[in-house]
């Protein structure tokens, strides 16, 4: 409903880690997102929606990672960027910082913090204090 | 531990061959981290699917991080192995009965996201029984995992009654459990867009709003969204559900927030504007709207493409917030951007200075595009605050004085619009403007110029030479300056002919000869018949009075406004674009709509309550190709409301017969009329009154005299039918075009009775209803007499003939051509467009008797100037009053009361083509020769 996937990029533009929700996008769209914004870099055009083809594009950029969320739908934007933020939230929390090293080093712990927050699309449980348990 | 990142696919055999043999060690802890390393290859994107069955070996485990694991694996390549993913499902089955809830949750999550169609019947009965599961961590669990079985296979989910069940759970006691129920409602329901899964009741809202309060960020943004779907009984329903939800405003998500905004917005649609709740409703918006703009940029971003629509909504709730809309100089330039055009919306005389004072400073930024924006801004803010024109204008001189090329460019743009905005007042500024003509390299800017030189060449002395300069280099420039250029090269030539005939000579050489853009070409070709044929005329459509541009060009039309206010936080509102317009497969998906203020019972108070919200009235927007759609979409689709506009004289003189009794001594006279008869000035009393005086027979066979009996007989003679003649329908709008819906018709005239025929067909796969039709302006008026009546759905390959009656009192505006009129059709699934052009014998009455004295007097009305005479060689006069009628019928086209052919052609008489084309053709080239001489062709043919 929200987010198709949602894709942990590092600057180059390489997949760190991709939960797939929903399986109605193909993942390899997310191939088409850094050409758009190395061309759009170019032109100074850095809005936080970027378009291919059907495939509409969410991000946000942390310290050296992009998060990506992707939809086909008209889904709710502003849900979808204040999760992005508060899932930056949930795994500072829980590796101290966000960045390309601590999603390598902490991989199985992504995929589980992921499975939890985000079920189907649909943002589910995102305190950490409860993430925790 | 660290993975090292391989660069290859495909895991070596090797290591596929270790990892197996580890996989299938005894010790739990090898397992693991053998199932990690699975994972970890995986996630680089190595293929290790090959250890298929020795994953799922593992999957009978107490360890809930190996199980997890496990899973995880299973999702990436269920859909890969379809057949082996089946080896898991007993594993599913015995974990959905695990004592441990997390577990049962675990498995019932997972089992959802095995998208393989072979195995979902086996997931049924433990999904059943996780739906009524006594933990609430299952059951919203549980509840998400139905709108995954529906993704893969609707049917099973609807035979297997889990929609029930699904909507019991909008009433269970976990808020959280609602929350979800209702997400997975709305996600199905939307693929499903006639069902009603989500048939709210008054029951069932009471019960979601207390779970509002009580779940979680995400929950509440489900329940408020699945609200703004809801359309309340009455305004006091309605009161109350706002009551309840503007707690909601306070919270510290920004999409909370927004939801809630719509909710709202939505609904306060519904109340009665003298309610002081309604006033207080307002007043509460504000605040969380501006506490919008202090969360990150890319919240930010969507907040400001969201208020933009707010703001044009409901101007009020902002007015006094101008402030906060003041650029930040870190905010990004996308935040930017946005700022600046809510800016000008809120602009107004009381803040008017403050604006520009921030405006000014922009536009000394370093940001092109800022810069560039800032620039245009002060323009628009001239056209939208008349008190501020003159300082805007001045401060943009000041930012010409400045050379910065882009800025003396933007600047130029919009004084041009200035210049259109208030005509006559600031050409003083021409000679700045025409010192930096050399600096312009902008198409926009050049033809901005261009414009300007051209609208003021009698002005500027040195107009010629300033626009030969720019012919040098012609067919390098981009076709808006090129277009431009012509137009404003006539327009100095109808000025200053003597001198410049050299001049428009060759732009119109340029234009027409040596230019392969078919738009110069016929713009080219339509100059210069106009300009040997007719010069006066010429200078009357070329130097024609422009209409004032108004002070909003940029307003989102009001039915898409409406709906994108029903979007608000989507994507939709961030594009402002319709959810239709960019989401595959959203046919069939109803436009979402305001609610109608309660207007009809107990509360219709004041006389403005409509659906367009508050009392101010929507500003005028420029005329222009994509306006008139608006214009379209603006007429509502309602059945018509006929508004009579005040009747121009032109459409007096057209609605009367001019045909008479006096038909043969005219065309006899008609060659001696010419010097004797002056043009009294106005047609007076007598003219206007004349309809009345029309026989009231229409309908009935006409009651033919004199001439007209003659005609009569000679329509027999040629073959026409006793009916009028209707043309065979054609395809006006092609199903791919419109969703599937074909619609092809005809125009007929049947007792006096105009009538569009249609015939829809459904070339779609749903059914479609609620089929409404309107009309454009259009140059007669024409509009739906009453509502196309389609009262059965139109199902899938089915063809429905309506025949629509229409009516002349509709609102007039001139199209090009005469008789074309652009028609939206709705439906259930979307709105379509399309143009036809109906032949103008359609606007003959039936009865075509005049009083002769009535006659002369609307020929003497033509001013004698009008008039012009030429003889036709060769024509047998004596074959019957129907050249003769024809020949004056052109006479009376060729003298230029062009409004002047909704009258007498008896349309039973020809061949209603020729006709039209006739008149058609005499109309647009003014009687130039071409024309006579079809005329002549064509009086010979039927001779």
């Amino acid at each position: 409903m929200a987010a198709s996937a949602i894709f942990i990029l590092d600057l180059k533009g390489k997949v760190l880690i991709c939960r797939n929700y929903m399986g109605n996008v193909n993942i390899n769209e997310i191939d088409n997102f850094m050409p758009i914004m190395m061309k759009r870099e170019e032109d100074a055009d850095l809005s936080p929606v970027v378009i291919h083809g059907s495939t509409h594009f969410l991000w946000i950029k942390h310290s050296n990672l992009y998060l990506v969320a992707i939809t086909k739908k008209n889904t709710n934007a502003a849900l979808v960027y204040s999760f992005l933020y508060k899932l930056v939230e949930v795994f500072t929390e829980y590796f101290k910082s966000l960045e390309e090293e601590s999603i390598r080093d902490n991989f199985v712990t992504v995929y589980e913090l992921m499975d939890e927050v985000m079920d189907f699309g649909f943002p589910q449980t995102t305190d950490s204090k409860i993430l925790l348990e | 531990m660290t993975f090292l990142y391989l660069g290859h696919n495909c895991a070596t055999l090797g290591e596929i061959f270790e990892l197996k043999a580890e996989l299938n060690s005894d010790k739990k802890e090898k397992k693991k981290e053998a199932v990690k390393k699975v994972i970890a290859s995986m996630t680089v994107g190595k293929d290790v699917s090959a250890l298929f069955p020795d994953v799922v070996n593992c999957m009978q485990t107490d360890n809930l991080e190996l199980k997890k694991l496990v899973y995880l694996y299973l999702m990436n390549y269920a859909k890969s192995q379809p057949d082996m993913a089946i080896m898991a499902v007993n594993t599913f089955v015995k974990d959905c009965e695990d004592p441990n809830p997390l577990i049962r949750a675990l498995a019932v999550r997972t089992m959802g996201c095995i998208r393989v169609d072979k195995i979902t019947e086996y997931l049924c009965e433990p999904l059943r029984k996780c739906l009524k599961d006594e933990d609430p961590y299952v059951r919203k669990t549980a509840a998400v995992c139905v709108a995954k079985l529906h993704d893969i296979n609707a049917q099973l989910v609807e035979d297997q009654g889990f929609l029930d069940t699904l909507k019991d759970l909008i009433s269970d006691s976990n808020p959280m459990v609602v929350a979800n129920a209702v997400a997975a409602l709305s996600e199905i329901a939307e693929s499903h867009p006639n069902s009603n899964l989500l048939d709210l009741n008054p029951q069932t809202i009471n019960k979601l709003l207390t779970a509002l309060n009580e779940c979680t960020e995400w929950g509440q943004i489900f329940i408020l969204d699945c609200l703004a779907n809801y359309m309340p009984r009455d305004d006091r329903e309605s009161q109350s559900i706002c009551e309840r939800v503007t707690p909601r405003l306070s919270h510290a998500n920004s999409a909370v927030v927004l939801s809630a905004v719509k909710v709202l917005m939505k609904f306060m649609e519904m109340l009665p504007k003298d309610l002081d709740y309604y006033g207080t409703l307002l007043k509460k918006l504000a605040p969380p709207l501006v506490t919008l703009l202090s969360a990150e940029a890319e919240l930010q971003y969507v907040a400001l493409r969201n208020i933009n629509l707010i703001v044009q909504k409901r101007p009020e709730i902002l007015k006094h917030e101008m402030k906060v809309f003041f650029v930040k100089y870190n905010d990004p330039i996308y935040v930017k951007l946005e700022k600046l055009d809510i800016m000008i919306r809120l602009a107004s005389q009381a803040n008017i200075a403050q604006v520009l004072a921030e405006l000014k400073e922009y536009a000394t930024e370093v940001d092109v595009d800022f810069v560039r924006k800032a620039v245009r801004a002060i323009g628009r803010c001239a056209i939208k605050v008349e008190q501020s024109a003159e300082r805007c204008v001045s401060t943009l001189l000041d930012l010409i004085q400045t050379k910065v090329n882009y800025v003396v460019q933007e600047a130029i743009v919009v004084i041009k619009d200035i210049f259109r905005k208030y005509p006559n007042k600031y050409e003083s500024v021409i000679a700045t403007l025409c010192e930096n003509l050399d600096s312009l390299d902008e198409p926009e800017a050049r033809a901005a110029m261009i414009w300007i030189v051209g609208e003021y060449a009698e002005r500027i002395d040195n107009a010629d030479e300033l626009l030969e300069s720019f012919l040098e280099g012609f067919h390098d420039e981009s076709t808006q300056v090129q277009l431009q250029l012509l137009t404003a090269i006539v327009k100095l030539f109808l000025k200053k002919p003597t001198e410049t005939q050299e001049l428009v000579q060759q732009v119109l050489s340029l234009a027409t000869q040596d230019s392969d853009n078919p738009d110069l070409r016929d713009r080219g070709y339509i100059y210069w018949r106009l300009l040997s044929t007719d010069p006066v005329a010429a200078k009357e459509v070329v130097l024609a009075e422009k209409p004032l541009i108004s002070e909003e060009t940029d307003l989102i039309e009001p039915t898409l406004l409406e709906e994108l206010i029903c979007h608000i936080g989507t994507l939709a509102s961030v594009y402002h674009k319709p959810p239709s317009a960019f989401v595959e497969g959203s046919r069939g998906v109803q436009h979402k709509r305001l609610p109608a203020r309660a207007g009809s019972g107990e509360s219709a108070e004041s006389p403005d309550v409509g659906h367009s919200g508050p009392s101010e009235a929507p500003p005028a927007v420029i005329p222009s190709q994509g306006d008139l759609l608006g214009d379209l979409l603006n007429l509502d689709l309602a059945p018509p409301t006929v508004t009579v506009p005040s009747v121009q004289p032109s459409m007096q003189m057209g609605a009367m017969d001019l045909l008479g009794g006096g038909l043969d001594s005219l065309v006899c006279s008609s060659r001696a009329l010419g010097g004797d008869i002056g043009g009294s000035p106005s047609m007076g009393a007598g003219l206007g009154a004349a309809p009345a005086a029309m026989p009231a027979s229409l309908g009935s066979a006409p009651t033919v005299g004199g001439g007209l009996g003659d005609l009569f007989d000679l329509g027999g003679g040629v073959g026409m039918p006793t009916g009028s003649y209707v043309a065979p329908k054609t395809v006006w709008l092609l199903a791919m075009k419109a969703k599937g819906l074909e619609i092809s018709g005809t125009f007929a005239r049947r007792g006096g009775i105009i009538q569009m025929d249609l015939s829809l067909t459904n070339k779609a796969m749903s059914v479609m209803t609620d089929f409404a039709i309107q009309f454009n302006r259009n140059s007669f008026g024409l509009a739906p007499a009453g509502p196309m009546q389609v009262l059965t759905p139109l199902s899938p390959n089915q063809t429905i003939d309506v025949s629509l009656p229409l009516s002349m009192s509709g609102p007039v505006m001139k199209m090009e051509p005469l008789n074309n009129l652009q028609v939206a059709v709705k439906n259930n699934i979307d709105v379509f467009y399309f143009s036809c052009q109906y032949p103008l014998s359609l606007l003959f009455v039936e009865d075509g008797k005049m009083d002769r004295q009535v006659f002369l007097a609307t020929w003497k009305d033509i001013p004698n100037d009008n008039e012009a005479q030429f003889q036709i060689k060769d024509i047998h006069l004596n074959s019957g009053n129907r050249n003769k009628y024809v020949l004056d019928r052109v006479l009376q086209n060729y003298s230029k009361k062009t409004n002047v052919f909704r009258d007498c052609m008896q349309k039973q008489m020809y061949d209603s083509t020729s006709v039209d084309s006739l008149v058609h053709d005499s109309l647009l080239l003014k009687g130039s020769y071409d024309a006579i001489l079809k005329i002549i062709i064509w009086c010979n043919r039927i001779c």
